[in-house]
């Protein structure tokens, strides 16, 4: 009974200030890679790098809901779609705003999270995420029927999303520091999230749903408010991955997506917001890596995928907080 | 436009059946081992081309289908002692990912053994061509050979669960597994019966469709994600929701196919009703999915989650 004789604390956790300091070095090692791409000559290292930071964004947005309030969402690819067709409809009838495009994609995500959300929190478990997965998929179907947008095959973007009405993204280097302004953003406001009173009843959830009742929360609002915050962040993710392609297909919908993002939250270790991150960097890196050696990198990856899960569950960051406790013996 | 409609019934049957087949081992794991398989669906299409290989290489339906069934079921059995058995204490997110990284290494794996491209089975003669069913309705008789064999499994299966000591147990380890173990059934043993068992159901799905469809690595995919609507729309662990679900969704996703456009095309023009009915007609199923979850949130014949 010790935990109700504790007093409601509003600093944050120790645990977590170590985590902000991980993500400060992540952060300001990602703003120096464009210079090292640079002196290195190989300005594809940048492309690359505005991938994993949109992903970053999207994985942490999942790490929200699913180590903060245990929703374990295989769906949330859908609203990576919603945020890169945003760009793609609203490019193809003269809109090129990027404000207006993150708009249109966060309120998207917002509708389809808040009616989803409302019949998926209805469930647990395994229901829970058989729901989200078949919503994610219908969603998926909606774009594939969607002839005039390149069904199937997908759009090509003819450019990227505009600035003020100037076109300064096109600059490879320009769009990724907007990336990573955008993923540190987020950041910050997922840390406020988690340690505020809505983050902290959150947790609760995850923790004991019946006894955050008992206190005189309910759960539900919670959990959907914070099913709907993920949904739009990962939109915004969306967005920055449609300008990095130019390209924009269902494929970025496909249940494989939602998968892969659940593995970047594990893969860093889920509940603490710089893990996502760090999963996002290694997953990319892994394919992009494997990519290198064989064409059926699939096949490594899911024996990695399978031999983290079996032998580390508490993905890379409980890896090293592993050793360093051994370290320290 | 009757004779349409029968026709797509009993294509909805087949299917149905199909799909039955799949959710079958697919809700029995869930029920009973509270564990979630995302490989499933891709063992269906492990089926079709262990079929397609016996096939060719005996020259005969029947022998290949005779090799297929035992070598699917040693598949099922080394799964469940390789990675499985170990995950069973873990959490469901753990299982997603483990089996998530095993459909890509089985996926990835039958590329490099078969190639990409599609393989073929023939129409055993005996069941080749059609047959009059109503008036002028001619159905092929392979496609009723898949039927009259996925009603006789659903029978079989029905009989096993409810009327047999195994099933007794099966009904009880999805009731409460820790009371069945401490009743002295060896319970790891009974687990790895139903995953073998289930995953041979799978494959034989995969080996019964084989000659209708081309056998490829995306055959899976699509099935996979159905087969989950039909175990949730059914409630998890009721091979009689699985059933009915199954039956439902099929019907749902074929009938809606070909009629949503012509009843679309009521109310809307032409070139309008084809657009909305090509949107609508993939996203039926998990329309009627929401609608079911909205009102009974633990499926038909589901218990309510704990």
């Amino acid at each position: 009974m010790s935990d109700m004789t504790t007093p409601p604390t509003t600093r944050p956790a120790p645990r977590l200030r170590g985590r902000t300091k991980a993500a400060l070095v992540l952060f300001v090692l990602a703003a120096l890679l464009p210079v090292f791409a640079w002196a290195t000559n190989d300005p594809y290292l940048v492309v690359i790098g505005t991938r994993i930071l949109a992903y970053a964004i999207a994985a942490m947005a999942l790490d929200l809901i699913l180590g903060y309030g245990a929703m374990v969402s295989f769906g949330h690819a859908a609203y990576l779609g919603f945020g890169a067709y945003a760009v793609a409809v609203l490019s193809r009838h003269g809109v090129t705003d990027i404000t207006l495009h993150l708009l249109a994609g966060i309120s998207l995500s917002a509708v389809f999270a808040l009616i989803t959300g409302w019949i998926s929190l209805r469930t647990r478990g395994i229901y829970f995420i058989m729901i989200t997965l078949a919503f994610g998929q219908m969603a998926y179907f909606f774009f594939v029927s969607l002839s005039s947008y390149g069904g199937d095959d997908g759009v090509t973007l003819d450019a990227r999303s505009t600035v003020l009405g100037q076109p300064w993204l096109e600059n490879d280097q320009v769009l990724y520091y907007t990336a990573l302004a955008l993923l540190i953003g987020l950041f910050t406001l997922c840390a406020r999230i988690v340690t505020s009173r809505f983050g902290r009843v959150l947790t609760g959830t995850r923790e004991n749903t019946t006894r955050i009742e008992a206190l005189g929360f309910a759960p539900f609002r919670y959990q959907l408010t914070a099913f709907v915050i993920s949904a739009c962040m990962t939109s915004v993710a969306g967005v920055m991955l449609a300008n990095q392609a130019e390209f924009i297909s269902p494929a970025f919908m496909s249940w494989h997506v939602s998968g892969e993002l659940i593995v970047m939250v594990v893969l860093g270790g889920i509940g603490n917001l710089t893990g996502a991150i760090g999963g996002a960097f290694l997953a990319l890196m892994l394919e992009e890596l494997l990519n290198i050696f064989t064409e059926h990198w699939k096949l490594f990856f899911g024996v990695i995928l399978v031999l983290v899960v079996l032998y580390s569950p508490d993905g890379i960051s409980g890896l090293l907080r592993k050793l360093k406790l051994g370290g320290e013996k | 436009m009757t004779n349409l409609f029968i026709l797509q019934l009993m294509n909805g049957l087949q299917f149905g059946v199909l799909l039955f087949l799949i959710a079958a081992g697919l809700t029995l794991i869930f029920g009973i081992m509270d564990f979630v398989n995302l490989a499933h669906g891709v063992l269906y299409m492990v089926g079709g081309y262990l079929m397609a290989t016996f096939v060719a290489l005996t020259g005969s339906f029947t022998m290949g289908l005779l090799l297929a069934l035992p070598t699917a079921l040693v598949v099922g059995l080394a799964l469940e002692y390789l990675v499985i058995r170990k995950l069973y204490h873990r959490s469901h997110l753990d299982q997603v990912l483990a089996t998530f990284g095993l459909l890509m290494i089985i996926t990835e794996g039958v590329k490099i053994l078969w190639g990409s491209s599609p393989l073929s089975v023939p129409i055993p003669p005996l069941l080749d061509g059609a047959i009059p069913l109503i008036g002028q309705v001619k159905y092929p008789i392979y496609r009723l050979a898949i039927i009259a064999t996925g009603l006789a499994a659903a029978a079989g299966l029905y009989l096993i669960v409810n009327h047999t000591r195994i099933g007794m147990l099966l009904r009880a380890g999805a009731t409460n597994r820790n009371m069945v173990a401490a009743l002295g059934v060896n319970i790891s043993r009974l687990f790895r019966l139903v995953f073998a068992f289930g995953v041979m159901l799978a494959c034989f799905a995969g080996m019964m469709v084989a000659p209708i469809l081309s056998v490829d690595t995306g055959m899976g995919e699509s099935i996979l994600i159905l087969t989950f609507v039909v175990v949730v729309i059914g409630g998890i662990g009721s091979i009689r929701g699985a059933f009915l679900g199954a039956l439902l969704v099929a019907t749902v996703d074929t009938l809606g196919g070909t009629f949503g456009p012509i009843l679309l095309r009521m109310v809307f023009d032409p070139a309008t009703a084809s657009q909305v009915g090509r949107t609508l007609a993939p996203m039926l199923v998990y329309i009627l999915m929401a609608i079911i979850l909205f009102a009974k949130p633990a499926g038909l014949f589901g218990r309510k989650p704990v």
